[in-house]
């Protein structure tokens, strides 16, 4: 089963690699992974989108704990209710009026933006789980679609259970 | 006061009351050096490759209970360090070990002996830190001495640039006496309602075994190990790495267990009811098929370390805090019940594992004509009275030696138990004899292993480390020859070293005092000279029955009941 685990660590150079070593080390998935700094400039806020057994995701929460740099952790799948969104930025093949049409009657759908027109392409930004952006991928016809890039999921809990210090 | 770089470091050291240093100088740590030379409060020890710095430092840790400090430049220096770094990270030995940098500005510009320090030790570090402002220099060495020897201990690292230590840039320094680490607070205490749910499966086992691994030592936990286990009645077995923490010349004692464990011992854990494990991490040389490992039996297990628990096998009732303090909320607490355990359940338990035992799995030809090697370890333990520090490296002789000498006492027994790293024993060896200096110490390797770092016989001269080296010289690499005839139908693939040197006139040329002994009736009689020289390193070479093997086996991948034992004429 997917899992979307949250985790706060020090802001300090190298930590992203101590995440990303664990995971190659031990051979588990990593699906996604994104990092930012939070407001607090000290601790850098990171998302982790990753699947295994029920032992393995154990197995992961407790081996992200065990690194010295990561200061607090939630398996926010695990926790109840969540919040995830990933963004997508697609460009698309647009060069005729029909196209144009369906792309835009599609990406209105999906609650797309358009982002960027030529004469020949759309860019279109679309927000939500990713399994939303998966289907927009879907709706497209493969041959139109030039370039996707996708932030990987971020996600926060529900209600007031708060993943900070 | 205000000191450079340099100075900080050696000061440091003396305020955190190290005593010895053993390291290799070189171009980015030559500063240090120099800091060093001006001091006389931390010792230096030179060794002669990088990787002994390590094992001594290691085996100087494993003895003492105290952490372990390395000194070694940038580039070379570092991965030379890697393996020793890796072998402490495997058995959870606390090392401080700092390597020297290139200066900042050149880092990332593939710089004369460059190398990312910090990257290539990652995954073989407890934590590392690369020093980026000489003003973090005495906080980040409280940092990684801290990290290194709280909670489960391990290596750290600490990477220097060169212009961190830079003589002429003087700030104030004073010793941080503590350190905190928000993100770093290792469980300690036990949670009560687990330790009433565990006194309850314990107290109702039939056939209940105590299984303690290297963590009863290294949590220093071996008094309330005995105290509990003698309180309880049941038989303990132990782990290679936790041999000693419960004595084993004792009738609670079934022997060590694992691939080459006792009969009674792996047995036991095949059909107990009830399996405490106390800081130990369910090896896989110990469970052999986790499917087939003690499939009856309710799992608690004490560690300090959450991802230890139901890492490798599921685990029932968790107990996570320091084995010391979990062992005594243990006994209180089985005492304050006022239950005991099954008397009945147990005395016919006790007969089985008799019964088990009755077999003398570890039975040898005695009458041999050669030298068996298990014959001179079980003479070095009747020489010693028992009463040795005891490294080793990695092979047939290190099982030998884990079966034949029977540890009273824990941090005795020294060898890599989780990396395996052949060389390992003679730099441990010197490290120990300086952290012991008034005690015996063995090292029992064989002709293989000991030229992993033969270097180190000249350290051992220079700082006149008097250790008995017991090596078991039957010509192959003995453990890889015997995989070969059990699993390669005795195709002896590059086993066989077929240019060995004469070890005598190497160990004299090394001035130390050689021996050669080729015949059993030799063999009491050269230890017993050898130990009665207590000022001298001596090297015995045990000519030794070439075609010997280890037994009991039980092969990688399969469950503890299927053994194979040794078929004796």
């Amino acid at each position: 089963m997917q899992h979307i685990i949250s985790l706060l660590m020090e802001n300090e150079s190298g930590a992203l690699s101590r995440v990303a070593g664990l995971f190659s080390a031990r051979g588990y998935n990593i699906e996604s992974l994104t990092v930012a700094p939070t407001e607090d400039e000290t601790l850098s806020r990171m998302t982790i989108v990753t699947s295994g057994s029920n032992e393995i995701i154990e197995q992961i929460n407790k081996q992200l704990n065990k690194l010295i740099d990561v200061v607090k952790l939630v398996d926010i799948t695990a926790n109840g209710d969540h919040i995830e969104r990933e963004l997508m930025l697609i460009k698309v093949k647009a060069d005729t009026n029909e196209k144009r049409e369906e792309i835009k009657r599609q990406a209105d759908i999906f609650h797309g933006q358009i982002l960027d027109v030529t004469d020949t392409t759309y860019v279109i930004e679309l927000i939500g789980e990713g399994s939303k952006l998966d289907a927009f991928i879907k709706a497209m016809d493969a041959a139109d679609i030039l370039e996707t890039v996708r932030s990987g999921a971020t996600g926060i809990t529900r209600g007031e259970t708060c993943l900070r210090l | 006061m205000e000191l450079s770089g340099d100075d900080i470091v050696t000061q440091f050291l003396k305020d955190e009351g190290v005593e010895y240093v053993f390291g290799y100088p070189g171009g980015a740590v030559l500063h240090i050096y120099d800091a060093l030379f001006r001091q006389d409060a931390v010792k230096h020890i030179l060794v002669r490759h990088e990787q002994g710095a390590t094992h001594a430092a290691d085996g100087y840790a494993r003895s003492t209970g105290k952490p372990g400090v390395v000194l070694v430049t940038s580039g070379p220096g570092a991965t030379n360090a890697v393996t020793g770094i890796a072998t402490a990270y495997m058995d959870s030995i606390p090392l401080v070990v700092l390597t020297g940098q290139v200066t900042s500005q050149f880092i990332g510009s593939d710089a004369f002996q460059e190398v990312d320090s910090v990257g290539i030790t990652r995954p073989c570090v407890k934590h590392n830190f690369l020093v980026k402002d000489v003003k973090d220099l005495a906080s980040t060495l409280k940092k990684a001495f801290y990290v290194a020897t709280t909670g489960r201990p391990g290596p750290v690292v600490v990477d220097i640039p060169k212009d961190i230590t830079d003589p002429n840039i003087k700030i104030p320094y004073e010793y941080p006496k503590s350190m905190e680490l928000r993100s770093y607070n290792p469980v300690l205490e036990v949670i009560p309602t687990q330790i009433e749910k565990a006194v309850d499966a314990l107290l109702s086992a039939k056939r209940p075994i105590i299984y303690s691994g290297g963590g009863s030592v290294l949590g220093n936990a071996s008094e309330e190990l005995r105290t509990f286990t003698r309180q309880l009645g049941y038989p303990i077995t132990q782990t290679l790495m936790g041999l000693g923490a419960y004595p084993e010349p004792d009738p609670l004692n079934v022997g060590m267990l694992g691939m080459h464990g006792t009969y009674e011992a792996n047995m036991a854990m095949h059909e107990c009811d009830v399996l405490l494990a106390v800081g130990a991490r369910f090896d896989d040389r110990v469970t052999g098929d986790v499917k087939q490992f003690c499939p009856n039996a309710t799992i608690i297990h004490i560690d300090i370390d959450p991802a230890s628990i139901s890492k490798n096998v599921q685990v029932d009732i968790p107990l996570v805090g320091e084995v010391k303090h979990v062992l005594k909320e243990l006994s209180k607490t089985v005492t304050a019940t006022k239950r005991k355990p099954d008397e009945k359940a147990l005395n016919s338990w006790w007969d089985k594992i008799k019964d088990w035992a009755s077999k003398d799995c570890l039975r040898y030809d005695r009458n041999s004509a050669l030298i068996k090697p298990q014959f001179v370890v079980e003479k070095l333990y009747e020489v010693t009275g028992g009463d040795a520090f005891v490294t080793s490296d990695v092979g047939q002789h290190q099982m030998f030696a884990a079966q034949f000498y029977k540890f009273n006492e824990p941090r005795r027994w020294i060898n890599s138990g989780g990396l395996g790293t052949m060389g390992f024993g003679l730099p441990a060896a010197i490290g120990t004899q300086l952290g012991n200096p008034e005690q015996t110490v063995a090292c029992v390797t064989g002709e293989a292993s000991i030229q992993m770092c033969l270097q180190e016989l000249s350290t051992a001269l220079q700082y006149s480390t008097p250790i008995k080296v017991v090596n078991l010289n039957n010509r192959y690499m003995g453990m890889v020859r015997q995989w070969q005839e059990f699993f390669y139908e005795s195709r002896y693939s590059q086993s066989y070293i077929n240019a060995l040197p004469d070890f005598m006139k190497l160990a004299e040329a090394y001035g130390h005092v050689g021996m050669r002994i080729d015949k059993p009736e030799d063999v009491e009689g050269a230890l017993k000279e050898a130990f009665a020289m207590k000022d001298r390193l001596v090297f015995m070479d045990f000519i030794t029955d070439q075609k010997e093997n280890v037994y009991p086996m039980i092969a990688a991948g399969k469950g503890h009941h299927e053994m194979h034992e040794r078929e004796l004429a």
